[in-house]
């Protein structure tokens, strides 16, 4: 078949592919209709699994009978927790017991049920539309017991336990800061300020559901494992321990994945069940799971309590910051993360771009009796800035001075800072993003709207930084038994001078087909169309953390750079010796080849000597041409930052909220790809709006849930997500190879903040203040009926 | 029970026995292979699961196989050359950067080509709107429409080209 006409890739003008809007490598296929995702896996003889679910929130198992489960046509097999012996799935942080508490979550449910839709058997048919009748089949008798439905209600004195070893339903409980003579600031404050907060429970809703392929490979003895997760090898890790096979005996590769957003960033039990299945009955097993299951049984994320108090001097300086945290995990820890992923994330960065001389924070990881919780973009960042830039605005409106001015007042300006979170931030452009969001959006005309007849206008800003580099230093901080933080990357030229590179991340739609080989062409000087980026396969990749936490570009594109630089290295040495000149004299010419002088080598002519002539290789080089490099962010990271600022109207007759305008100013470092980048940007926006605006997941006072479709879980479309304005601004990073920070999760972070301020803004005239998510609509309309 | 139904995809016809239950979408991916197609939800919100039948766009998830017999299906695998050159509509998706995963863009693509094919004086702020019928959790919907936008737009200069040439 012919290859594809391509547009032509346009470098930048210094020649350079990193920086350079190239067309991606992914969208040939992908735009065809020929992408692989899991669902489209098909192996001879495969089987379909679906599972068993809790119907009820809390309850004691009293009986599973399979036995009319096995009798339905085309079943093949059904298991309870019983009939299976896994070992549980245990995420560990190594605090003292008045700070965690470990609790297992068994991958089928063994005694008790703490959530609808916990798995309690697995079923597999020979079709698809055999194993939903035989799921329908199964008789599973319950002892119910009093649900806790709420993070007040876990709390609660006398409050029912959802894990037997944790008091209180308190799984973490950190207090992690505490400045000495914070009372005393507080006691002698000007003025004092208090927000209290909370945002809904949202699912992060990847477009493609989870699922996985297992199989049993006979000639490799090993166990097959094609799943959409972002962290492969943790999968190959924890599915080993479960079933019992060595590492070795595990391969867990990653197809094309519909997106992730952290939901698919931690292991989930359906995947190590369907895989277990296959094990035993020695046959492929397919688990998609279906829509219903991915809204009320997934992981979820975001559904935390604040209550915060903030002191500020009569000229608006910012004091102190207490605050107290509750974040309502449900019913099981994750790994690798645990329970302790929201909480610790708020209390170590609330201060975020901030100046602050007094800190003290308590954050709590409470466990309910609902779907449990993930990472989801963003990780508590969404939330903490929203409340730390409402503590701006009360502060501004009790001081009475302009709200971006009393921000201007107060951010950080002189770099590196030592904050009072013990966090040095490095170079970012706080100040300069906040001026660039605030003047657009004046150029544009809107603060004059604001006072339109007629119209109810608000205007609302938010500033953040956010850490991307998390390296392992970072996250030793927060105590995981596992630490993750590198990557490790190994790249091999072949003999025709073309590339191929290993990646311990994992695009799930960023790109790194594309960016990653961006950053190797201008390393070796190749077209980024000669360069194989390798990635999601865990016989092929040393160990490696996927892509969680913005890290891919900034963690694994670092360690593909370094590696490409040391194969560099290699094919200088060689040129130089078959030309016969001096190391230091030969440099990669830019066009695939090494220089001297005016002579020059292709990489072919070099791979040609190194796989086929050894015998000219330079004493002391051995053949082949490969370079392993890992890279780790030292210290504490480097941290991306942006200003979003937001036009809403808002309609007296419903209490919607319209998005007239959206700008965000947004300083990733170096961008790779300024259109990717861009993409990460407005997506995440979208994600970030939907928490302000729609999307929340609930659930009755018996723990049912109330929003199973889409009909009931609003999903924001094409109507309601406005266009966006991206300026950028680049503070390259000093701590990475490429100068690139990490963009994936800034437009979630900043969006919520904005949006609310924005509301809150266009309610003055009314002394209404609104200071939950998803902001009531019923609020707003009260409130202007009201005015 | 198996019924045998006989259905026209991508100008190919295919005879099949299949279950009354079975779905438009389980019998392109899953019969036939044709897995560009993709199931979101299953109950006819995402639009993953787009095709064209007898060219408007239809949820192939919410339609039996055995309602369609006798019409044209169209799936995303019609859409580029067999030599793999991409349709005018998927290069601008490419060079607008409207997909990210890849995974709601074929239901988009057939929603776009429909409607364009009706539409084709479609203003953005229509395009946005019908855009609006299919979920996208990637992009933020902003680079689709302005890819729909400009095929419209470039499929309206060619034609205005071409009557110029044949009045010339
Ligand atoms: S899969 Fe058909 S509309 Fe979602
Ligand atoms: S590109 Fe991922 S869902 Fe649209």
């Amino acid at each position: 078949m012919a290859e594809p006409p391509r547009r032509t890739p346009h470098l930048r003008r210094d020649g350079t592919w990193v920086g350079a809007s190239v067309p991606r490598r992914e969208d040939p296929r992908l735009l065809a209709g020929r992408g692989r995702f899991v669902d489209d896996i098909v192996l001879p003889g495969m089987l379909h699994a679906q599972f068993v679910r809790s119907t009820e929130a809390h309850a004691e198992i009293v009986s599973v009978d399979l036995s009319e489960v096995r009798a339905v046509p085309g079943v093949v097999a059904a298991y309870s927790a019983t009939d299976l012996h896994l070992r549980d799935v245990t995420a560990l942080l190594d605090r003292p017991p008045h700070e965690f508490v470990p609790t297992a979550m068994p991958v089928l449910a063994r005694d008790r049920v703490r959530y609808v839709g916990e798995p309690v058997a697995i079923v597999v048919a020979r079709d698809p539309y055999a194993v939903e009748d035989g799921v329908e089949a199964a008789i599973v008798e319950y002892a119910p017991l009093q649900p806790v439905v709420s993070d007040t209600a876990a709390l609660a004195e006398g409050a029912p336990l959802v894990h037997a070893e944790a008091p209180r339903n308190t799984l973490v409980d950190v207090s992690l800061f505490a400045t000495e003579g914070i009372d005393t600031i507080f006691d002698e404050a000007h003025t004092v300020v208090e927000v209290h907060t909370k945002t809904g429970r949202q699912n992060a809703l990847p477009l493609e559901t989870r699922g996985v392929v297992a199989d049993w490979d006979d000639r490799d003895e090993q166990l097959r494992v094609q799943t959409c997760s972002q962290v492969p090898h943790q999968v190959r890790t924890v599915l080993a321990q479960c079933v019992g096979l060595d590492e070795k005996q595990v391969r867990v590769t990653v197809p094309d994945m519909g997106g992730g957003f952290g939901q698919k960033c931690v292991v989930g039990r359906e995947e190590i069940a369907a895989a277990a299945v296959a094990l035993r009955l020695r046959k492929p097993v397919k688990w998609i799971e279906d829509r219903r299951d991915a809204l009320t049984a997934a992981f979820l994320a975001r559904e935390q309590r604040y209550a915060v108090r903030a002191a500020f001097s009569a000229e608006g300086e910012f004091l102190a910051l207490d605050a107290d945290v509750v974040c309502d995990m449900g019913a099981y820890s994750c790994y690798p993360f645990t329970a302790g992923i929201e909480p610790l994330m708020a209390s170590a960065e609330m201060p975020g771009v901030y100046k602050l001389p007094a800190y003290r924070v308590r954050g709590r990881a409470v466990t309910t009796n609902k779907a449990p919780t993930a990472p989801y973009r963003g990780v508590s960042r969404p939330q903490y800035v929203m409340v730390v830039e409402r503590v701006f605005e009360k502060a501004a409106r009790a001081l009475g001075i302009d709200a971006v001015e009393l921000r201007r007042r107060n951010v950080i300006t002189v770099f590196p800072y030592k904050g009072v979170n013990n966090i040095t931030y490095d170079p970012g452009s706080y100040l300069e993003s906040l001026d660039l969001c605030e003047q657009t959006l004046r150029d544009e005309g809107w603060f004059s709207r604001r006072s339109e007849e007629n119209r109810v206008i608000g205007i609302g800003f938010s500033c953040f930084s956010e850490r991307t580099g998390y390296g392992s230093g970072a996250f030793a901080q927060r105590r995981m038994q596992v630490v993750p933080g590198f990557d490790i990357s190994e790249i091999r030229m072949d003999l025709d001078g073309t590339v191929s590179v290993t990646t311990g991340t994992l695009s799930h739609g960023q790109s790194h087909e594309t960016t990653m080989a961006q950053i190797v062409a201008d390393r070796l000087g190749l077209p980024y169309d000669r360069v194989k980026i390798v990635q999601g396969d865990t016989d092929r990749i040393t160990y490696g953390w996927g892509s969680f936490a913005s890290r891919s570009i900034t963690i694994g594109g670092s360690a593909v750079a370094a590696a490409s630089v040391k194969l560099g290295d290699q094919l200088r040495e060689i040129a130089a010796h078959l030309l016969e000149a001096d190391v230091d004299s030969a440099e990669l010419d830019g066009a695939g080849g090494v220089r001297v002088g005016d002579r020059s080598l292709s990489f072919a002519d070099i791979a040609d000597v190194a796989y086929l002539k050894a015998h000219l290789l330079p004493k002391g080089v051995g053949p082949g041409l490969s370079a392993t490099a890992s890279f780790d962010v030292g210290g504490d990271g480097t941290f991306s930052n942006a200003t979003h600022g937001v036009v809403v109207e808002l309609d007296p007759g419903t209490g919607g909220v319209e998005i007239l305008r959206y700008v965000c100013v947004e300083d990733c470092g170096v961008a790779i790809h300024p259109q990717v980048v861009e993409g990460q940007a407005r997506g995440g926006i979208a994600q970030g709006i939907a928490g302000a605006l729609f999307e929340q997941v609930t659930y009755d006072d018996a723990g049912q849930p109330l929003a199973p479709s889409f009909m009931e879980y609003k999903v924001p479309t094409a109507a309601e997500i406005p266009d966006v304005r991206i300026e950028h601004l680049e503070t390259p990073c000093a701590f990475t190879e490429s100068g690139a920070k990490g963009a994936g999760e800034g437009g979630t972070i900043g969006a919520p903040a904005a949006v609310l301020n924005a509301v809150n803004d266009a309610l003055r005239h009314t002394g209404v203040e609104l200071d939950d998510t998803p902001v009531p609509r019923e609020a707003i309309f009260r409130a202007l009926e009201k005015a | 029970m198996i019924q045998l139904i006989e259905l026209t995809v991508n100008g190919e016809r295919h005879d099949l026995a299949i279950e009354p239950r079975r779905t438009l979408v389980d019998v392109l991916r899953h019969d036939l292979g044709l897995t560009g197609t993709h199931v979101g939800c299953e109950h006819g919100i995402c639009g993953a699961c787009t095709v064209l039948v007898d060219g408007a766009p239809a949820r192939a998830c919410l339609l039996f196989a055995a309602q369609v017999e006798g019409s044209e299906i169209r799936t995303v695998e019609s859409l580029a050359e067999p030599d793999g050159t991409l349709n005018d509509l998927q290069q601008c998706f490419s060079e607008h950067h409207g997909l990210q995963c890849g995974f709601c863009t074929p239901g988009m693509l057939m929603l776009a080509e429909g409607y364009l094919a009706e539409e084709p004086e479609a203003t953005k702020e229509e395009i946005r709107e019908v855009v609006a019928s299919n979920l996208c959790r990637c992009t933020g919907y902003q680079t689709i429409v302005e890819a729909i936008d400009d095929c419209a737009s470039r499929r309206r200069a060619a034609f205005q080209d071409q009557l110029d040439r044949s009045t010339a």
